[in-house]
Protein backbone atom coordinates (compact mmCIF):
# COMPACT_ATOMS: atom_id res chain seq x y z
CA UNK A 1 0.00 0.00 0.00
CA UNK A 2 1.48 3.48 -1.02
CA UNK A 3 2.08 5.94 1.42
CA UNK A 4 -1.15 7.70 2.82
CA UNK A 5 -2.22 11.31 1.11
CA UNK A 6 -4.97 11.39 3.99
CA UNK A 7 -4.76 10.78 8.01
CA UNK A 8 -7.45 11.50 9.42
CA UNK A 9 -6.37 11.30 13.71
CA UNK A 10 -9.10 10.54 16.57
CA UNK A 11 -11.43 13.37 15.07
CA UNK A 12 -14.24 13.96 17.22
CA UNK A 13 -17.30 16.52 16.11
CA UNK A 14 -20.07 17.77 18.60
CA UNK A 15 -22.78 20.31 17.88
CA UNK A 16 -24.20 20.98 21.22
CA UNK A 17 -25.02 18.03 22.76
CA UNK A 18 -24.54 15.88 19.60
CA UNK A 19 -21.92 14.18 18.75
CA UNK A 20 -21.61 13.49 15.32
CA UNK A 21 -18.06 11.95 14.89
CA UNK A 22 -16.38 9.86 17.84
CA UNK A 23 -12.51 9.30 17.77
CA UNK A 24 -12.41 8.74 14.28
CA UNK A 25 -9.02 7.54 12.90
CA UNK A 26 -8.55 6.37 9.13
CA UNK A 27 -6.24 7.13 6.12
CA UNK A 28 -6.33 6.79 2.63
CA UNK A 29 -3.48 5.47 0.56
CA UNK A 30 -2.06 7.56 -2.64
CA UNK A 31 -3.75 6.88 -5.54
CA UNK A 32 -7.01 4.85 -4.11
CA UNK A 33 -10.47 4.80 -4.27
CA UNK A 34 -11.46 4.83 -0.92
CA UNK A 35 -15.03 4.15 0.50
CA UNK A 36 -16.43 5.68 3.48
CA UNK A 37 -19.77 4.32 4.06
CA UNK A 38 -22.41 3.58 6.98
CA UNK A 39 -26.09 4.11 7.73
CA UNK A 40 -27.76 7.52 7.27
CA UNK A 41 -26.98 10.02 10.56
CA UNK A 42 -23.27 7.59 10.57
CA UNK A 43 -21.41 11.17 10.41
CA UNK A 44 -20.25 10.66 6.73
CA UNK A 45 -21.17 14.39 5.58
CA UNK A 46 -19.74 15.66 8.82
CA UNK A 47 -16.57 13.56 8.22
CA UNK A 48 -16.38 15.16 4.54
CA UNK A 49 -16.77 18.96 6.33
CA UNK A 50 -14.43 18.30 8.82
CA UNK A 51 -11.67 17.10 5.92
CA UNK A 52 -12.46 20.11 3.33
CA UNK A 53 -11.88 22.61 6.24
CA UNK A 54 -16.01 23.81 6.49
CA UNK A 55 -15.72 22.13 10.01
CA UNK A 56 -13.49 22.47 12.53
CA UNK A 57 -13.00 19.39 14.30
CA UNK A 58 -13.79 19.63 18.22
CA UNK A 59 -11.05 17.09 18.85
CA UNK A 60 -8.31 15.16 16.42
CA UNK A 61 -6.41 16.40 13.03
CA UNK A 62 -6.42 16.10 9.80
CA UNK A 63 -3.17 15.66 7.79
CA UNK A 64 -2.70 15.66 4.07
CA UNK A 65 0.37 14.40 2.96
CA UNK A 66 1.95 14.04 6.33
CA UNK A 67 1.08 18.23 7.40
CA UNK A 68 -1.56 19.42 9.58
CA UNK A 69 -4.49 20.96 7.73
CA UNK A 70 -6.32 21.57 10.59
CA UNK A 71 -6.92 24.84 11.02
CA UNK A 72 -6.64 25.70 7.45
CA UNK A 73 -9.33 27.08 5.78
CA UNK A 74 -11.52 25.74 2.94
CA UNK A 75 -9.87 27.95 -0.48
CA UNK A 76 -6.47 27.26 1.12
CA UNK A 77 -7.18 23.26 1.07
CA UNK A 78 -8.39 23.32 -2.35
CA UNK A 79 -5.35 25.24 -3.12
CA UNK A 80 -3.55 22.41 -1.59
CA UNK A 81 -5.07 20.03 -3.79
CA UNK A 82 -8.12 18.72 -1.99
CA UNK A 83 -11.82 19.27 -3.87
CA UNK A 84 -14.81 18.13 -2.93
CA UNK A 85 -18.40 17.81 -4.31
CA UNK A 86 -21.56 18.67 -2.07
CA UNK A 87 -24.33 15.66 -1.84
CA UNK A 88 -27.20 18.29 -2.26
CA UNK A 89 -25.77 19.87 -5.68
CA UNK A 90 -24.60 23.39 -5.05
CA UNK A 91 -24.22 24.86 -8.38
CA UNK A 92 -24.04 28.40 -9.66
CA UNK A 93 -27.48 28.69 -10.79
CA UNK A 94 -27.49 31.97 -12.69
CA UNK A 95 -24.03 31.15 -15.20
CA UNK A 96 -23.72 28.83 -17.72
CA UNK A 97 -22.54 25.65 -17.39
CA UNK A 98 -19.04 26.83 -18.99
CA UNK A 99 -18.73 29.88 -16.37
CA UNK A 100 -19.93 27.22 -13.36
CA UNK A 101 -16.98 25.21 -14.45
CA UNK A 102 -14.48 28.11 -15.38
CA UNK A 103 -14.44 29.01 -11.55
CA UNK A 104 -12.65 26.02 -10.51
CA UNK A 105 -9.99 26.20 -13.41
CA UNK A 106 -9.61 29.39 -12.24
CA UNK A 107 -7.75 28.78 -9.32
CA UNK A 108 -4.66 27.44 -11.36
CA UNK A 109 -5.09 29.28 -14.68
CA UNK A 110 -6.00 32.88 -13.86
CA UNK A 111 -6.17 33.81 -17.73
CA UNK A 112 -9.65 33.92 -18.74
CA UNK A 113 -8.36 32.15 -22.16
CA UNK A 114 -6.79 29.44 -20.25
CA UNK A 115 -10.09 28.96 -17.58
CA UNK A 116 -12.50 28.34 -20.41
CA UNK A 117 -9.83 25.91 -22.43
CA UNK A 118 -9.61 23.80 -19.02
CA UNK A 119 -13.36 23.94 -18.32
CA UNK A 120 -13.89 22.74 -22.03
CA UNK A 121 -11.59 19.61 -21.70
CA UNK A 122 -12.76 19.14 -17.96
CA UNK A 123 -16.66 19.00 -19.41
CA UNK A 124 -15.46 16.69 -22.11
CA UNK A 125 -13.98 14.02 -19.63
CA UNK A 126 -17.48 13.88 -17.82
CA UNK A 127 -19.55 13.98 -20.99
CA UNK A 128 -21.12 17.73 -20.34
CA UNK A 129 -19.16 19.23 -23.46
CA UNK A 130 -22.79 19.71 -25.52
CA UNK A 131 -23.93 21.73 -22.68
CA UNK A 132 -21.24 24.76 -21.94
CA UNK A 133 -23.43 27.28 -23.21
CA UNK A 134 -26.44 26.11 -20.99
CA UNK A 135 -27.32 27.62 -17.76
CA UNK A 136 -26.90 25.29 -14.88
CA UNK A 137 -30.18 25.89 -13.86
CA UNK A 138 -31.44 23.91 -16.77
CA UNK A 139 -29.50 21.29 -16.43
CA UNK A 140 -31.17 17.99 -15.03
CA UNK A 141 -30.51 15.95 -12.11
CA UNK A 142 -27.88 13.83 -13.25
CA UNK A 143 -26.36 16.89 -15.51
CA UNK A 144 -26.13 18.64 -11.84
CA UNK A 145 -24.26 16.10 -10.39
CA UNK A 146 -21.43 15.59 -13.24
CA UNK A 147 -21.36 19.47 -13.07
CA UNK A 148 -20.20 18.83 -9.78
CA UNK A 149 -17.94 16.77 -10.67
CA UNK A 150 -16.33 18.64 -13.21
CA UNK A 151 -16.35 21.77 -11.00
CA UNK A 152 -14.04 19.73 -8.50
CA UNK A 153 -11.80 18.46 -11.00
CA UNK A 154 -11.44 22.00 -12.89
CA UNK A 155 -9.34 22.65 -9.98
CA UNK A 156 -7.07 20.04 -10.19
CA UNK A 157 -7.26 18.48 -7.37
CA UNK A 158 -4.94 15.46 -5.90
CA UNK A 159 -7.25 14.20 -3.38
CA UNK A 160 -11.18 14.28 -4.52
CA UNK A 161 -13.91 13.88 -1.89
CA UNK A 162 -17.06 12.58 -3.57
CA UNK A 163 -20.09 13.07 -1.28
CA UNK A 164 -22.56 10.80 -3.13
CA UNK A 165 -22.48 12.09 -6.43
CA UNK A 166 -24.62 8.55 -7.36
CA UNK A 167 -27.20 9.56 -5.40
CA UNK A 168 -30.58 9.92 -7.35
CA UNK A 169 -29.68 8.84 -10.35
CA UNK A 170 -31.27 6.30 -12.50
CA UNK A 171 -29.47 2.86 -13.19
CA UNK A 172 -28.07 3.44 -16.33
CA UNK A 173 -27.22 6.99 -14.94
CA UNK A 174 -25.25 4.75 -12.64
CA UNK A 175 -23.40 2.97 -14.97
CA UNK A 176 -22.62 5.99 -17.29
CA UNK A 177 -20.98 7.66 -14.41
CA UNK A 178 -19.27 4.62 -13.01
CA UNK A 179 -16.57 4.47 -15.56
CA UNK A 180 -16.00 8.73 -15.38
CA UNK A 181 -15.04 7.95 -11.52
CA UNK A 182 -12.94 5.47 -12.46
CA UNK A 183 -10.69 7.18 -15.34
CA UNK A 184 -10.64 10.09 -12.91
CA UNK A 185 -8.25 8.01 -10.32
CA UNK A 186 -6.54 6.49 -13.98
CA UNK A 187 -5.80 10.34 -14.21
CA UNK A 188 -3.58 9.79 -10.72
CA UNK A 189 -6.44 11.60 -8.55
CA UNK A 190 -7.05 9.61 -5.11
CA UNK A 191 -10.76 9.38 -4.37
CA UNK A 192 -12.30 8.74 -0.83
CA UNK A 193 -16.34 8.53 -1.79
CA UNK A 194 -19.21 8.71 0.78
CA UNK A 195 -22.20 6.72 -1.15
CA UNK A 196 -24.65 4.45 -0.79
CA UNK A 197 -25.38 2.68 -3.99
CA UNK A 198 -23.77 -0.24 -3.02
CA UNK A 199 -22.98 -2.02 -6.39
CA UNK A 200 -20.52 1.45 -7.21
CA UNK A 201 -19.16 1.10 -4.05
CA UNK A 202 -18.26 -2.31 -4.64
CA UNK A 203 -16.99 -2.16 -7.96
CA UNK A 204 -14.76 0.91 -7.68
CA UNK A 205 -13.26 1.12 -4.14
CA UNK A 206 -10.13 -1.04 -3.22
CA UNK A 207 -10.49 -0.09 0.60
CA UNK A 208 -13.39 0.93 2.39
CA UNK A 209 -14.16 1.97 6.15
CA UNK A 210 -17.05 2.04 7.88
CA UNK A 211 -18.70 4.88 10.15
CA UNK A 212 -21.56 3.76 12.39
CA UNK A 213 -23.31 6.47 14.84
CA UNK A 214 -19.87 8.84 14.75
CA UNK A 215 -17.63 5.88 14.97
CA UNK A 216 -15.17 3.73 12.71
CA UNK A 217 -16.49 0.02 13.47
CA UNK A 218 -14.97 -1.41 10.30
CA UNK A 219 -12.48 -1.51 7.53
CA UNK A 220 -10.96 -3.70 4.77
CA UNK A 221 -11.65 -4.59 1.18
CA UNK A 222 -15.78 -4.24 -0.15
CA UNK A 223 -15.81 -8.01 0.11
CA UNK A 224 -14.66 -8.41 3.82
CA UNK A 225 -16.34 -5.14 4.61
CA UNK A 226 -19.87 -6.45 3.23
CA UNK A 227 -19.41 -10.14 5.05
CA UNK A 228 -18.58 -8.79 8.82
CA UNK A 229 -21.38 -8.99 10.81
CA UNK A 230 -20.88 -5.42 12.62
CA UNK A 231 -21.43 -3.83 9.56
CA UNK A 232 -24.61 -5.74 8.62
CA UNK A 233 -25.91 -5.27 11.97
CA UNK A 234 -25.29 -1.17 11.87
CA UNK A 235 -27.52 -1.52 8.55
CA UNK A 236 -30.22 -3.73 9.26
CA UNK A 237 -30.65 -3.73 13.45
CA UNK A 238 -29.37 -6.14 15.92
CA UNK A 239 -29.31 -9.37 14.95
CA UNK A 240 -29.72 -9.24 11.49
CA UNK A 241 -25.98 -10.96 10.71
CA UNK A 242 -27.03 -13.91 12.03
CA UNK A 243 -30.58 -14.59 9.69
CA UNK A 244 -29.26 -15.76 5.98
CA UNK A 245 -28.88 -13.69 3.38
CA UNK A 246 -28.30 -10.62 5.42
CA UNK A 247 -25.39 -9.57 4.16
CA UNK A 248 -26.75 -9.26 0.20
CA UNK A 249 -29.77 -6.90 1.27
CA UNK A 250 -27.66 -4.62 2.71
CA UNK A 251 -28.55 -2.11 -0.12
CA UNK A 252 -29.89 0.61 1.99
CA UNK B 1 -20.97 38.83 -20.74
CA UNK B 2 -24.02 39.67 -21.38
CA UNK B 3 -24.43 41.59 -23.94
CA UNK B 4 -21.61 43.99 -23.36
CA UNK B 5 -18.18 44.66 -25.47
CA UNK B 6 -15.67 46.96 -25.84
CA UNK B 7 -17.54 47.56 -29.12
CA UNK B 8 -20.56 48.93 -27.55
CA UNK B 9 -18.89 50.25 -24.45
CA UNK B 10 -16.63 52.28 -27.24
CA UNK B 11 -20.22 53.52 -28.99
CA UNK B 12 -21.97 54.41 -25.75
CA UNK B 13 -19.08 56.22 -25.23
CA UNK B 14 -18.93 57.85 -28.14
CA UNK B 15 -22.59 59.31 -27.62
CA UNK B 16 -22.27 60.12 -24.29
CA UNK B 17 -19.65 62.38 -25.31
CA UNK B 18 -21.67 64.03 -27.94
CA UNK B 19 -24.81 65.22 -25.79
CA UNK B 20 -23.62 67.98 -24.69
CA UNK B 21 -22.39 68.95 -27.80
CA UNK B 22 -26.62 68.31 -28.88
CA UNK B 23 -28.11 69.62 -25.89
CA UNK B 24 -26.49 72.89 -24.80
CA UNK B 25 -29.32 74.25 -22.44
CA UNK B 26 -28.38 74.76 -19.04
CA UNK B 27 -30.90 72.59 -18.30
CA UNK B 28 -30.06 69.82 -19.78
CA UNK B 29 -26.75 70.06 -19.48
CA UNK B 30 -27.23 70.38 -15.71
CA UNK B 31 -29.28 67.17 -15.63
CA UNK B 32 -26.93 65.46 -17.90
CA UNK B 33 -24.05 65.92 -15.51
CA UNK B 34 -26.29 64.95 -12.58
CA UNK B 35 -27.04 61.67 -13.84
CA UNK B 36 -23.76 60.61 -14.60
CA UNK B 37 -22.79 61.33 -11.11
CA UNK B 38 -25.88 58.82 -10.45
CA UNK B 39 -24.77 56.52 -12.78
CA UNK B 40 -21.12 56.55 -11.27
CA UNK B 41 -22.47 56.42 -7.73
CA UNK B 42 -24.81 53.06 -8.44
CA UNK B 43 -22.06 51.59 -10.96
CA UNK B 44 -20.35 51.19 -7.57
CA UNK B 45 -23.04 49.69 -6.19
CA UNK B 46 -23.78 47.54 -8.67
CA UNK B 47 -19.82 46.12 -8.69
CA UNK B 48 -20.67 45.45 -4.87
CA UNK B 49 -24.51 44.22 -5.40
CA UNK B 50 -25.24 43.14 -8.80
CA UNK B 51 -21.73 41.17 -9.28
CA UNK B 52 -21.42 40.26 -6.17
CA UNK B 53 -24.60 40.28 -4.50
CA UNK B 54 -23.81 41.76 -1.45
CA UNK B 55 -26.44 44.27 -0.71
CA UNK B 56 -25.43 47.77 0.70
CA UNK B 57 -28.07 50.20 1.85
CA UNK B 58 -25.73 52.42 2.80
CA UNK B 59 -23.29 53.51 -0.57
CA UNK B 60 -23.69 57.22 1.09
CA UNK B 61 -20.97 56.53 2.97
CA UNK B 62 -18.73 56.25 0.41
CA UNK B 63 -20.53 59.21 -1.84
CA UNK B 64 -20.51 61.46 1.28
CA UNK B 65 -16.94 61.17 2.46
CA UNK B 66 -16.10 60.99 -1.92
CA UNK B 67 -18.08 64.50 -1.28
CA UNK B 68 -16.02 66.07 2.05
CA UNK B 69 -13.03 64.95 1.45
CA UNK B 70 -13.19 66.37 -2.05
CA UNK B 71 -14.63 69.70 -0.31
CA UNK B 72 -12.65 69.41 3.02
CA UNK B 73 -9.21 68.75 1.33
CA UNK B 74 -9.53 72.30 -0.63
CA UNK B 75 -11.36 74.52 1.94
CA UNK B 76 -8.92 73.01 5.38
CA UNK B 77 -6.26 72.41 3.29
CA UNK B 78 -6.04 74.12 0.78
CA UNK B 79 -5.50 71.52 -1.87
CA UNK B 80 -5.59 71.58 -5.76
CA UNK B 81 -8.81 70.25 -6.87
CA UNK B 82 -7.23 68.10 -9.08
CA UNK B 83 -4.81 67.10 -6.31
CA UNK B 84 -7.77 66.55 -3.90
CA UNK B 85 -10.04 64.02 -6.40
CA UNK B 86 -7.60 61.63 -6.33
CA UNK B 87 -6.88 61.69 -2.57
CA UNK B 88 -10.45 61.63 -1.80
CA UNK B 89 -10.94 58.53 -4.07
CA UNK B 90 -8.70 56.74 -2.28
CA UNK B 91 -10.45 57.65 1.08
CA UNK B 92 -13.12 56.80 0.19
CA UNK B 93 -11.69 53.27 -1.25
CA UNK B 94 -10.04 52.66 2.57
CA UNK B 95 -14.02 53.39 4.37
CA UNK B 96 -14.98 51.31 2.20
CA UNK B 97 -12.07 48.18 3.22
CA UNK B 98 -12.69 49.16 6.71
CA UNK B 99 -16.53 49.01 6.46
CA UNK B 100 -16.35 45.56 4.48
CA UNK B 101 -13.42 44.30 6.60
CA UNK B 102 -15.63 44.68 9.93
CA UNK B 103 -18.39 43.66 8.22
CA UNK B 104 -17.34 40.67 6.13
CA UNK B 105 -14.84 39.32 8.87
CA UNK B 106 -18.52 39.07 11.46
CA UNK B 107 -19.39 36.97 8.33
CA UNK B 108 -22.55 39.45 8.24
CA UNK B 109 -24.65 38.19 4.93
CA UNK B 110 -27.90 39.21 3.33
CA UNK B 111 -30.43 41.91 5.36
CA UNK B 112 -27.83 41.94 8.38
CA UNK B 113 -25.20 42.87 6.02
CA UNK B 114 -27.67 45.53 4.24
CA UNK B 115 -28.51 47.49 7.99
CA UNK B 116 -24.90 47.33 8.95
CA UNK B 117 -24.02 49.28 6.10
CA UNK B 118 -27.14 51.61 6.41
CA UNK B 119 -25.62 51.95 9.74
CA UNK B 120 -22.45 52.89 9.01
CA UNK B 121 -24.10 55.99 6.56
CA UNK B 122 -25.84 57.16 9.30
CA UNK B 123 -23.52 57.34 12.10
CA UNK B 124 -21.50 59.32 9.54
CA UNK B 125 -23.99 61.49 8.51
CA UNK B 126 -24.44 62.00 12.01
CA UNK B 127 -21.08 62.91 12.89
CA UNK B 128 -20.34 65.04 10.12
CA UNK B 129 -23.43 67.10 11.42
CA UNK B 130 -22.46 67.16 14.74
CA UNK B 131 -18.24 68.39 14.04
CA UNK B 132 -17.10 71.76 13.64
CA UNK B 133 -14.05 70.42 11.00
CA UNK B 134 -16.89 69.06 8.52
CA UNK B 135 -19.05 72.48 8.92
CA UNK B 136 -21.55 71.21 11.34
CA UNK B 137 -25.15 71.84 10.20
CA UNK B 138 -24.32 74.30 8.46
CA UNK B 139 -22.23 72.42 5.78
CA UNK B 140 -19.53 73.42 4.46
CA UNK B 141 -18.88 76.14 1.17
CA UNK B 142 -16.27 75.60 -1.58
CA UNK B 143 -15.10 78.82 -2.52
CA UNK B 144 -16.16 80.15 -5.50
CA UNK B 145 -13.05 80.75 -7.94
CA UNK B 146 -13.85 80.00 -11.45
CA UNK B 147 -10.68 78.72 -13.49
CA UNK B 148 -10.23 75.36 -15.41
CA UNK B 149 -6.96 74.84 -12.78
CA UNK B 150 -9.44 74.77 -10.49
CA UNK B 151 -11.79 72.81 -11.84
CA UNK B 152 -14.38 75.46 -11.73
CA UNK B 153 -15.24 75.75 -15.40
CA UNK B 154 -16.98 79.25 -17.24
CA UNK B 155 -18.17 76.16 -19.45
CA UNK B 156 -21.10 74.08 -17.79
CA UNK B 157 -20.08 71.42 -20.20
CA UNK B 158 -16.88 70.76 -19.86
CA UNK B 159 -17.94 69.51 -16.00
CA UNK B 160 -20.33 67.76 -17.88
CA UNK B 161 -17.40 66.00 -19.87
CA UNK B 162 -15.52 65.38 -16.86
CA UNK B 163 -18.22 63.53 -15.42
CA UNK B 164 -18.90 61.56 -18.38
CA UNK B 165 -15.50 60.33 -18.72
CA UNK B 166 -15.73 59.06 -15.02
CA UNK B 167 -18.90 56.80 -15.92
CA UNK B 168 -17.02 55.53 -19.26
CA UNK B 169 -14.37 54.63 -16.99
CA UNK B 170 -16.49 52.93 -14.75
CA UNK B 171 -18.03 51.09 -18.25
CA UNK B 172 -14.44 50.08 -18.74
CA UNK B 173 -13.44 49.30 -15.32
CA UNK B 174 -16.93 47.10 -14.59
CA UNK B 175 -16.39 45.41 -18.07
CA UNK B 176 -13.12 44.01 -17.13
CA UNK B 177 -13.61 43.29 -14.03
CA UNK B 178 -16.68 40.93 -15.45
CA UNK B 179 -13.91 39.42 -17.79
CA UNK B 180 -11.51 38.62 -14.94
CA UNK B 181 -10.84 36.17 -12.51
CA UNK B 182 -11.58 38.48 -10.07
CA UNK B 183 -15.34 39.07 -11.75
CA UNK B 184 -16.09 35.03 -12.19
CA UNK B 185 -15.10 34.85 -8.39
CA UNK B 186 -17.39 37.67 -7.56
CA UNK B 187 -20.09 36.37 -9.45
CA UNK B 188 -19.56 32.84 -7.70
CA UNK B 189 -19.76 34.37 -4.29
CA UNK B 190 -22.68 36.11 -4.84
CA UNK B 191 -24.10 32.25 -6.60
CA UNK B 192 -23.13 30.41 -3.95
CA UNK B 193 -20.70 31.02 -0.90
CA UNK B 194 -19.80 27.80 0.37
CA UNK B 195 -19.46 26.32 -3.46
CA UNK B 196 -17.11 29.11 -3.85
CA UNK B 197 -15.07 28.22 -1.05
CA UNK B 198 -14.72 24.98 -1.73
CA UNK B 199 -13.20 25.45 -5.37
CA UNK B 200 -10.83 27.63 -4.04
CA UNK B 201 -12.24 31.26 -3.45
CA UNK B 202 -11.06 33.25 -0.74
CA UNK B 203 -14.80 34.69 -0.05
CA UNK B 204 -13.38 37.13 2.12
CA UNK B 205 -11.11 38.63 -0.19
CA UNK B 206 -12.68 38.93 -3.04
CA UNK B 207 -15.66 40.54 -1.04
CA UNK B 208 -13.03 43.11 0.56
CA UNK B 209 -11.76 43.97 -3.00
CA UNK B 210 -15.27 44.34 -4.01
CA UNK B 211 -16.39 46.34 -1.60
CA UNK B 212 -12.97 48.89 -1.82
CA UNK B 213 -13.51 48.93 -5.67
CA UNK B 214 -16.98 49.64 -5.03
CA UNK B 215 -16.78 52.88 -2.87
CA UNK B 216 -13.81 54.40 -4.64
CA UNK B 217 -16.58 54.47 -7.60
CA UNK B 218 -18.94 56.28 -5.51
CA UNK B 219 -16.82 58.58 -3.45
CA UNK B 220 -15.77 59.19 -7.05
CA UNK B 221 -19.42 60.55 -7.56
CA UNK B 222 -19.49 62.41 -4.36
CA UNK B 223 -16.13 64.25 -5.26
CA UNK B 224 -17.52 65.17 -8.69
CA UNK B 225 -21.30 66.37 -7.22
CA UNK B 226 -18.99 68.24 -4.35
CA UNK B 227 -17.06 70.14 -6.91
CA UNK B 228 -20.46 70.39 -9.06
CA UNK B 229 -22.63 72.29 -6.48
CA UNK B 230 -20.12 73.57 -4.31
CA UNK B 231 -21.72 72.68 -1.91
CA UNK B 232 -22.58 70.50 0.82
CA UNK B 233 -24.41 69.57 4.28
CA UNK B 234 -24.53 66.48 5.92
CA UNK B 235 -28.05 65.38 3.97
CA UNK B 236 -26.64 65.50 1.11
CA UNK B 237 -23.35 63.96 1.46
CA UNK B 238 -24.72 61.01 3.67
CA UNK B 239 -28.07 60.70 2.96
CA UNK B 240 -30.30 57.82 2.42
CA UNK B 241 -31.26 59.62 -1.02
CA UNK B 242 -28.06 58.95 -2.67
CA UNK B 243 -28.02 54.69 -1.17
CA UNK B 244 -31.66 54.89 -2.59
CA UNK B 245 -30.44 56.51 -5.80
CA UNK B 246 -27.58 53.95 -6.26
CA UNK B 247 -29.32 50.93 -6.00
CA UNK B 248 -32.35 52.47 -7.47
CA UNK B 249 -30.39 52.82 -11.17
CA UNK B 250 -29.09 49.49 -11.15
CA UNK B 251 -32.04 47.39 -10.14
CA UNK B 252 -33.99 49.06 -12.67
CA UNK B 253 -31.65 49.17 -15.40
CA UNK B 254 -30.14 45.57 -14.66
CA UNK B 255 -28.76 44.53 -11.46
CA UNK B 256 -24.87 42.79 -12.41
CA UNK B 257 -25.11 44.18 -16.10
CA UNK B 258 -22.13 46.55 -17.33
CA UNK B 259 -25.05 48.86 -18.59
CA UNK B 260 -27.55 48.65 -16.03
CA UNK B 261 -26.54 51.28 -13.73
CA UNK B 262 -26.47 53.84 -16.57
CA UNK B 263 -29.76 52.64 -18.15
CA UNK B 264 -31.20 52.75 -15.33
CA UNK B 265 -30.27 56.51 -13.94
CA UNK B 266 -31.41 57.92 -17.54
CA UNK B 267 -34.62 56.43 -17.40
CA UNK B 268 -35.12 56.98 -13.56
CA UNK B 269 -34.03 60.60 -13.54
CA UNK B 270 -35.72 61.17 -17.10
CA UNK B 271 -38.99 60.05 -15.69
CA UNK B 272 -38.67 62.32 -12.70
CA UNK B 273 -37.81 65.57 -14.64
CA UNK B 274 -40.37 64.47 -16.97
CA UNK B 275 -43.27 64.15 -14.42
CA UNK B 276 -41.99 67.23 -12.60
CA UNK B 277 -42.23 69.18 -15.56
CA UNK B 278 -45.72 68.23 -16.15
CA UNK B 279 -47.18 68.60 -12.90
CA UNK B 280 -45.70 71.83 -12.72
CA UNK B 281 -46.95 73.02 -15.61
CA UNK B 282 -50.01 71.47 -15.55
CA UNK B 283 -51.14 72.59 -12.19
CA UNK B 284 -48.97 75.83 -12.25
CA UNK B 285 -46.87 75.41 -9.52
CA UNK B 286 -44.22 72.76 -8.32
CA UNK B 287 -45.10 69.16 -6.47
CA UNK B 288 -41.92 68.56 -4.44
CA UNK B 289 -41.03 64.54 -3.97
CA UNK B 290 -43.59 64.05 -7.06
CA UNK B 291 -40.45 62.12 -8.90
CA UNK B 292 -39.92 60.09 -5.80
CA UNK B 293 -43.33 58.45 -6.49
CA UNK B 294 -42.67 57.83 -9.91
CA UNK B 295 -39.31 56.10 -8.44
CA UNK B 296 -41.37 54.12 -6.64
CA UNK B 297 -43.51 52.67 -8.94
CA UNK B 298 -40.72 52.03 -11.66
CA UNK B 299 -39.34 49.79 -8.97
CA UNK B 300 -42.36 48.17 -8.19
CA UNK B 301 -42.74 47.65 -12.08
CA UNK B 302 -39.29 46.51 -12.87
CA UNK B 303 -39.33 43.61 -9.53
CA UNK B 304 -42.67 42.58 -10.52
CA UNK B 305 -42.61 42.60 -14.34
CA UNK B 306 -38.73 42.89 -15.61
CA UNK B 307 -36.51 41.57 -12.05
CA UNK B 308 -33.91 41.32 -14.75
CA UNK B 309 -34.35 45.32 -15.73
CA UNK B 310 -34.42 47.23 -18.70
CA UNK B 311 -31.17 45.36 -19.68
CA UNK B 312 -33.44 42.04 -18.89
CA UNK B 313 -36.10 43.32 -21.20
CA UNK B 314 -33.62 43.76 -24.24
CA UNK B 315 -32.26 40.63 -23.90
CA UNK B 316 -35.90 38.96 -23.69
CA UNK B 317 -37.05 41.25 -26.92
CA UNK B 318 -33.26 39.79 -28.36
CA UNK B 319 -33.33 36.39 -27.69
CA UNK B 320 -31.16 35.33 -30.76
CA UNK B 321 -27.85 37.17 -28.92
CA UNK B 322 -26.94 33.70 -26.96
CA UNK B 323 -23.87 32.09 -26.03
CA UNK B 324 -20.49 33.24 -26.83
CA UNK B 325 -19.29 34.00 -23.45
Amino acid sequence: MAAPILDVLSVTKTFGGLTAVRAASFDVAEGSITGLIGPNGAGKTTMFAVIAGFETPTEGSVRYRGVDVTGLDVHRRAALGIARTFQIVQPFAGLTVRENIAVGAYLRHRERRRAHEMAAKVAEGVGLSSMLGQSASELTAAGRKRLELARALATEPQLLLLDEVLAGLNPSEIRDMIPVIRVIQQSGVTILMVEHVMQAVMSLCQHIHVLAEGQIIARGTPSAVSRDPRVIEAYLGHGAAKRPHGGESAHA
Amino acid sequence: MKGASWLSIGVVAAMLVALPLLLTSNVALNFITFAGIITLAAQGWNILAGYGGQFSFGHAAFFGTGAYAMALLQVRLGLNPWLALPIAIAIGGVVGFLIGALSFRARLRGSYFALVTLAFAEVLRILTNALSFTGGAAGVLIPLRVGSDNMQFRDARVLCWLVLAFVVGALCLTYAIARSRFGAYLVAVRENEDAARALGVDTFLVKLKAITVSAMLTAAAGCLYAQKSLYLDAGIGFGPWISIDALLAPIVGGIGTVFGPLVGAAALLGLGEVTKTLIASLTGGAAPGVDLIVFGALLILSVAFAPQGLMGLVRVLRPASKGGA
